[in-house]
């Protein structure tokens, strides 16, 4: 098949952008997006020209390093999929296809479709975490956790962590990924000693990266490569409200 | 070179107790002094990294992607084993370290492998505490399913992202200390040479990824926790960035490499489809508790599997192991699938799959058991075969997966080299000739939380370090040759991209040092690798420069790495004229085509002394005694 691209291509963070048309022809359906953007690399290394910088590694969908816009959509038009997991069947022949960066105030440019999401790591630091030492731990069936809310906590641990739902989110902010950990960490009973000053820290770190503010957009969920539902909002603002008035956190 | 293994003496179930009960201790004041640089962010690093900051170390961590979070321990799909007799089914330490033993085809340390059943008992307890959210029973306890090669159910799992969710507890913990200064992280990092002042590890070099700035590091110890080197065969299901240079680069500076040529090719993976390949996906072997697997007794049978009636199917993997089935270990049944298809039974295009089918699981158990065990799993097929599995079997064949090879590590961990320790899957130590499944995130976390940070407190506790700054001329040195061989990779203006040169490596090594090797492909192929080494250093293309982002700059080093490596692999697989676990000699086998180990004359590791690139390197053997086991042709009949 054939696929007509507009790549986003920036030297660096203070370089000027601009989209550059690239033609292909002989794309094979069974490749993935990832695997098309590598054959259209060696065409521009055997051209002398500067490939195309993209983050990606694992090309299973689970390690978070991939992501572009696509035609105006995070990881592409397919539902719960990451761009590595894209297939090109997934187009028609002749597709016209918009290759962006994400674009967020938090998320600076490093290159071409490369950029810092350094901001989603420190909002971890800030404490999205349970605090065990090694060693300290009990055994580990003295802590029996019903079925539904472990369950409940693996859905919103499922995070990967790529940054789609901040790309989506029109305030470009990162309420999904702060609801999906304060959720897993908050549904467990491992959880609950933290559970008040976890959200009132994670929620400041965000704001201090320089993220948005959720005005229930819903994009986020819909982008979400692994589907995570907007509720953790609602279970996040929930917990932030409790433990502000409380003054816990 | 010694090999001094320093397993303790004593009955095996006691040494690892007496072992932690002479070993010195740093005491809480002096830890503060010291400073630990901790390469790679995956299961084994993570953790290590996180346990020393605890403990009071200050610790440097690196990793090449640009989060500690995406080290490649997080595609780990299946589960994590651990001897905790949940399911009452009979299971205990001995068991466990009995199966990883046999497993490993009697080619690992048996003190290293009973220390690691013991503490895996010990990881579940901490993961649990950090929240992991593994698979629960409706009573709230914790579930568990079985894996290949062992009849007891001892693994735990978080639905297809056990190791997703290892990782996840093991980064929170790293950002824990990263939050609190005891970690310096530093993301989109590689380490691209080791340094070593008076015989000890005493820093790195270490490339910026972003800005292509080279930097020294110092430290009184380096942990290398970075991965295996299972994309020397190019396609493989390992990350794309996942590499040999960390502990290629260690070797070339005098730590021994052990069994390189002990590489896993796990049996269920998604076939090629094309040229356009970049890497091959693994399908959990979980599946093999419900899957099963076929081919048609026919050759060259192109009807499509749902119309071949049960007569015609022949579930080889049944046939022939009875007692295990579908599950036998990953090393039998790679093999066995490569024999059927070259028998010309393979099914797909090319031929090159057998197929796993759920049809009977699914009558048994309906639709909905099946796809809350593994609809994860399902989807990921159906996205990349579009094909649904409910509907029609997978196709599947195998690939490159682990490496049991590593740096060689005495039972502290500790390379050939003072102060340099390797640990998780970039140490030989646990696996054998073949790793059980579920056994490497027990590896991995065995070794971070529970060994390494006891271990190197006896080594800080016993050297005397100088104190050094980067300004030392060893720093100075190894940084320049560092910067030299960016430089000239840079100013390579030849013809062929460096992928066709990683393509054509990993092609050669597949043919030749894959699935079965013999005498006269290792030798062409050793030759072969030679010649491509060298066209590589004379007509590769990079391009670009070496102050900025420069992705086919970081291929490129990897791959001349790989291409120095695959040599001493191609040497080791052809001195090694046995067949055990992975390694499949052809001209060592049994009349029922099972691997024949010769005892007698490779009972040992086989640890490489680096003696120059292009020359033959020298061999150390350490002998493997086993006097709790008692080696056995293995049978899974």
């Amino acid at each position: 098949m054939k696929v007509t691209l507009h790549v986003w291509r920036q030297a660096g963070p203070a370089a000027p952008g601009r989209f550059v048309r690239y033609d292909m022809t002989d794309v094979s359906p069974d490749m993935s997006f990832l695997e098309m953007l590598d054959v259209l690399n060696q065409q521009l290394i055997a051209r002398r020209e500067e490939p195309i910088a993209f983050d990606h590694d694992c090309r299973e969908g689970i390690c978070g390093a991939c992501g572009m816009v696509i035609n105006g959509r995070p990881h592409g038009p397919q539902r719960a999929t990451t761009a590595c997991q894209l297939h090109m069947r997934t187009f028609p022949d002749g597709a016209e296809l918009w290759i962006e960066p994400w674009r967020a105030r938090a998320f600076p440019l490093i290159k071409d479709l490369v950029v810092d999401r350094g901001a989603l790591d420190r909002i971890v630091q800030a404490g999205g975490f349970i605090t065990v030492r090694t060693g300290s731990a009990p055994e580990a069936n003295a802590i029996p956790v019903p079925k539904r809310d472990a369950d409940l906590a693996m859905d919103a641990a499922a995070c990967i962590g790529c940054g789609a739902c901040v790309a989506a989110c029109p305030n470009a902010s990162a309420m999904l990924f702060v609801a999906a950990k304060v959720s897993h960490l908050g549904l467990l009973p491992q959880g609950q000693p933290e559970r008040s000053t976890r959200v009132a820290n994670l929620v400041a770190q965000m704001d201090a990266e320089g993220f948005g503010a959720c005005t229930n957009h819903g994009e986020c969920m819909a982008a979400c490569p692994k589907e995570i539902s907007i509720d953790f909002i609602a279970r996040l603002n929930r917990d932030y409200i409790k433990a502000a008035i409380s003054h816990e956190g | 070179m010694e090999l001094r293994s320093k397993v303790p003496s004593g009955p095996l179930a006691e040494q690892w107790e007496r072992h932690r009960a002479e070993i010195k201790l740093v005491n809480p004041a002096n830890k503060l002094k010291h400073r630990i640089i901790v390469v790679g962010s995956g299961l084994a690093g993570a953790s290590a990294a996180a346990s020393l900051a605890e403990l009071g170390y200050n610790v440097s961590c690196f990793c090449f992607q640009d989060s500690a979070r995406r080290a490649h321990s997080i595609a780990a799909q299946g589960g994590i084993n651990a001897a905790k007799n949940y399911q009452n089914d009979g299971d205990s330490v001995f068991r466990l370290f009995y199966d990883t033993v046999k497993g490993g085809d009697f080619r690992a340390r048996e003190a290293n492998v009973y220390r690691l059943a013991q503490i895996s008992v010990n990881i579940i307890d901490q993961c649990v505490a950090q929240g992991v959210p593994f698979a629960r029973e409706y009573g709230g306890l914790l579930a568990n399913r079985s894996f290949g090669g062992v009849q007891v159910s001892r693994t735990f799992y978080a639905r297809g992202q056990t190791g997703q969710q290892l990782l996840l507890g093991a980064y929170q913990a790293l950002s824990r200390q990263i939050g609190l200064s005891k970690v310096t992280m530093y993301p989109r990092s590689e380490m691209l040479d080791l340094v070593v002042v008076d015989g000890r590890a005493r820093g790195i070099i270490v490339r910026d990824l972003v800005s292509g700035r080279v930097s020294a590091h110092g430290g009184d110890a380096v942990v290398l926790a970075t991965g295996g080197y299972s994309n020397v065969y190019y396609l493989s299901t390992n990350a794309k960035g996942c590499n040999v240079t960390a502990i290629w680069r260690a070797h070339k500076r005098g730590a021994a490499f052990a069994n390189p040529c002990f590489t896993q090719i796990h049996p269920t993976c998604i076939p090629v489809t094309g040229h356009h390949q970049a890497k091959l996906t693994l399908m959990s072997e979980s599946l093999r508790n419900d899957g099963r697997i076929w081919v048609p007794r026919r050759k060259g049978d192109t009807r499509s599997p749902n119309e071949i009636p049960d007569d015609e199917r022949d579930y080889y993997l049944e046939r022939l192991y009875p007692s295990y089935g579908n599950l036998a270990p990953r090393d039998i049944a790679s093999r066995r699938a490569k024999e059927v298809c070259d028998e010309g039974r393979g099914v797909g295009p090319g031929g090159h799959g057998v197929y796993l089918d759920f049809r009977d699981a699914i009558a048994r158990l309906g639709r909905e058991v099946i796809a809350e065990r593994y609809g994860n799993l399902f989807e990921m097929y159906q996205r990349i075969t579009a094909e649904n599995p409910f509907a029609a079997p997978m196709r599947i064949y195998p690939a490159p997966h682990y490496t049991m090879g590593g740096l060689w590590v005495d039972y502290n961990l500790m390379t050939t080299i003072d102060g340099l320790y390797a640990i998780g899957e970039a140490n030989y130590s646990d696996h054998g000739a073949n790793r059980l499944g579920a056994s490497a995130l027990m590896q991995g976390l065995a070794d971070g939380y529970f060994i390494l940070p006891y271990t190197i407190g006896d080594y800080l506790a016993q050297v005397k370090l100088d104190q050094l700054d980067t300004a030392h001329p060893a720093f100075r040195r190894t940084q320049a040759e560092v910067s030299d061989r960016v430089n000239k990779l840079v100013a390579a203006g030849g013809r062929k991209s460096v992928d066709a040169f990683h393509r054509e490596l990993g092609r050669l090594l597949w043919d030749n040092c894959g699935m079965s090797r013999a005498a006269a492909g290792l030798q062409e192929a050793r030759d072969r690798i030679c010649v491509l080494r060298e066209e590589f250093w004379r007509d590769v293309y990079v391009g670009g420069t070496g102050e900025d982002f420069n992705q086919t700059l970081e291929h490129a080093g990897r791959v001349a790495d790989f291409l120095e490596f695959a040599e001493l692999m191609c040497h080791d697989a052809l001195h090694r004229e046995e067949s055990c676990g992975c390694h499949f000699r052809e001209e060592y086998q049994t009349p029922e085509g099972e691997a024949k180990r010769d005892d007698a004359r490779f009972g040992y590791v086989a640890a490489w002394e680096f003696a120059g690139v292009g020359v033959a390197p020298v061999l150390h053997r350490e002998p493997l005694e086993f006097a709790t086991v008692h080696p056995a042709q293995r049978s899974y009949t």
